[in-house]
């Protein structure tokens, strides 16, 4: 945590890194990482290199509302020693619960000031969701979430949602969502918003993000506001499980022997056809596995709604409400429409043949005879 | 309403609407077919009207020469269609899932690329019978705008969950959403209009046959 005066001198991220004893291969290698996870060209390499070199580190701030700090966890749980925590470090990170050792006044007093000395240039980090049924639901030193963030949102160059409650509401907001939370593209329309969603992200993409905004500017965003770089393939077209699923082979429960043959998850709830996601590919833990390769299904942790998906264990395709139940109903009333219209075909049938009128012959004799 | 809610709207209460008017809809119809009744028949039985009918439940699957060779095309072309739509409705393993899930029972699946191909063959055969249908004069003429809904209702949902499983054209979440939509149009269009043959083409076999076996006379 950095609360240093104003230098007249502010250091490259490059020159930053090098005090800090990272080598030039070393950083050439994030760099090239940083190329491959964001879909680019090799020859784009030195060209990141050469900016990130080159970027003055930013001022950040990050503002922690509705969240269970996992969006943290994960960024410092990042493998060590992870030139994503050093990039990180680079960054001016002037504002973090978590992590700044000052605390009350002081803590607030650092925020003040940076969004004051830089204001319209600072990077805005927001995790966890905004509470606006009451605002006493979450405040931090008196200040509520929304207050905070509509004065921090005001000076921000970018807004970073960092996790799924920030980027759309996420835990907090799943139903019944008692603190009507919402989230940052809810309340802030007129600064660009970079989703990073996922219950947590993935530490890599966090800050790859950050290094895409350093160096290129904003990335390419999807239609949920996510960069495409990173969200812009399903798990499902990842997955190495997929030839299982294309051969209509699935674990019918988890330890079964179709479980213990590596075979498709999508019975057991899987959410990985309609999650978009880089962890079938930059994974976890050091690039170690991701949930699937542990045997659990996709939770779809990086979509909107994701709690309320109709339930972690139930496949994609099944209806979520009591389908069952409705449909007996349904045929409840089926029967009772039925023998309604039944009993009135029978009254109509029974009428036309009480009105129905006879002929005798001798009236067929006069007719005929007239 | 992004792409997640429109799913979880379309999986959600516009399924269990959907769900309702279709089992509604077909108990009614059935309900109010069978009370209709017939007047008893007082005459000797000629013979066994049950054996009858069963026979002619079974007997009308196969065709006469003059008929197959009249109308090949309707017939060949039909079956094609119809062994298509079990396979996809009744054995893509997603779908098991969702029978299991609202009937309580399931059943194996076949692997996805084979019902794909199926999907596929269905979707030409498809085509196949409404050009066939705008093309020849008798059949264009006998057409109601009740046999499009039902050919368009039957198509769309191939069309879309066949996109949904390739990724075609918009995400696959969209794409779902829409299939399960355009699924929901055909349960709640389904007991009112012909598709409701699904349920009764057994049991009006049942009746012609029985009523001939009833006089003794091989339907």
């Amino acid at each position: 945590m950095r609360m240093q005066s104003p230098n007249p001198y502010e250091p490259t991220l490059g020159e930053h890194l090098r005090s800090q004893g990272i080598s030039r291969r070393g950083f050439l290698k994030f760099c090239g990482l940083l190329a491959s996870s964001m879909a680019l060209a090799p020859a784009m390499i030195p060209k990141i290199a050469a900016a990130l070199e080159q970027a003055k580190r930013p001022s950040v701030i990050w503002l922690s509302f509705q969240e269970c700090t996992g969006c943290t966890e994960s960024l410092t749980r990042s493998h060590s020693p992870s030139l994503e925590g050093l990039v990180f470090d680079a960054i001016s990170l002037d504002y973090h619960h978590t992590l700044q050792a000052a605390s009350g006044d002081a803590a607030e007093h650092a925020r003040e000031e940076a969004m004051k000395e830089h204001y319209g240039k600072y990077v805005l980090v927001v995790d966890g969701s905004i509470p606006l049924d009451n605002p006493g639901y979450s405040t931090i030193a008196g200040i509520s979430n929304l207050d905070m963030l509509k004065e921090a949102a005001a000076g921000a160059a970018a807004i970073i949602a960092v996790g799924t409650c920030a980027a759309y509401g996420g835990l907090p907001k799943a139903d019944p969502n008692p603190t009507g939370a919402v989230s940052v593209s809810d309340i802030i329309k007129d600064k660009p918003i970079i989703n990073v969603p996922g219950c947590p992200p993935i530490p890599m993409v966090i800050t790859g993000v950050i290094a895409h905004f350093l160096t290129f500017g904003l990335p390419e965003l999807d239609s949920l506001g996510r960069p495409k770089a990173f969200y812009g393939q399903s798990i499902h077209d990842r997955c190495y499980r997929r030839p299982f699923y294309e051969r209509g082979l699935f674990a019918e429960t988890f330890d079964d022997e179709g479980a213990k043959a590596g075979w498709c998850l999508y019975k057991l709830g899987c959410k990985g056809p309609v999650t978009y996601n880089a962890c079938a590919t930059t994974k976890w833990n050091d690039g170690t596995s991701f949930p699937i390769e542990s045997g659990h299904g996709c939770i779809g942790c990086s979509e909107p709604n994701f709690w309320d998906f109709g339930g972690f264990y139930k496949a994609i395709s099944i209806p979520t409400g009591a389908s069952g139940k409705n449909a007996v109903y349904a045929a409840a009333a089926g029967i009772a429409a039925g023998v309604a219209i039944g009993a009135m075909n029978k009254k109509s049938k029974a009428e036309a043949a009480s009105s129905h009128q006879t002929v005798t012959v001798e009236e067929l004799n006069q007719e005929s005879g007239s | 309403m992004n792409e997640v809610d429109f799913l979880l709207w379309v999986k959600g209460s516009a399924f269990n609407i959907a769900l309702f008017i279709f089992m509604a809809g077909l108990v009614l119809r059935l309900f109010e077919i069978l009370s209709l009744g017939r007047k008893v028949n007082y005459a000797v039985p000629k013979g066994d009207p049950m054996q009858g009918g069963l026979r002619e439940i079974f007997r009308r699957f196969g065709t006469d020469k003059a008929t197959f060779q009249r109308s090949m095309i309707t017939i060949v072309v039909g079956y094609v269609f119809h062994i298509g739509l079990f396979v996809v409705i009744f054995l893509l393993a997603a779908h098991v899932e969702v029978f299991k899930s609202v009937m309580g029972f399931g059943w194996p699946n076949l692997s996805t690329p084979v019902v794909d191909a199926f999907a596929v063959v269905t979707m030409i055969a498809l085509v196949v019978v409404l050009i066939h249908r705008l093309q020849h004069p008798v059949k264009r003429f006998l057409s109601s705008p009740g046999d499009y809904v039902a050919w368009a209702v039957t198509f769309v949902p191939l069309l879309t969950g066949y996109m949904a499983y390739h990724h075609l054209l918009l995400s696959p979440q969209m794409m779902l959403g829409l299939h399960i939509l355009s699924v929901e149009v055909l349960l709640i269009v389904f007991p009112f209009t012909k598709l409701m043959h699904t349920f009764t083409v057994f049991l009006s076999r049942w009746y012609n046959g029985a009523s001939m076996g009833l006089r003794g006379v091989k339907s």
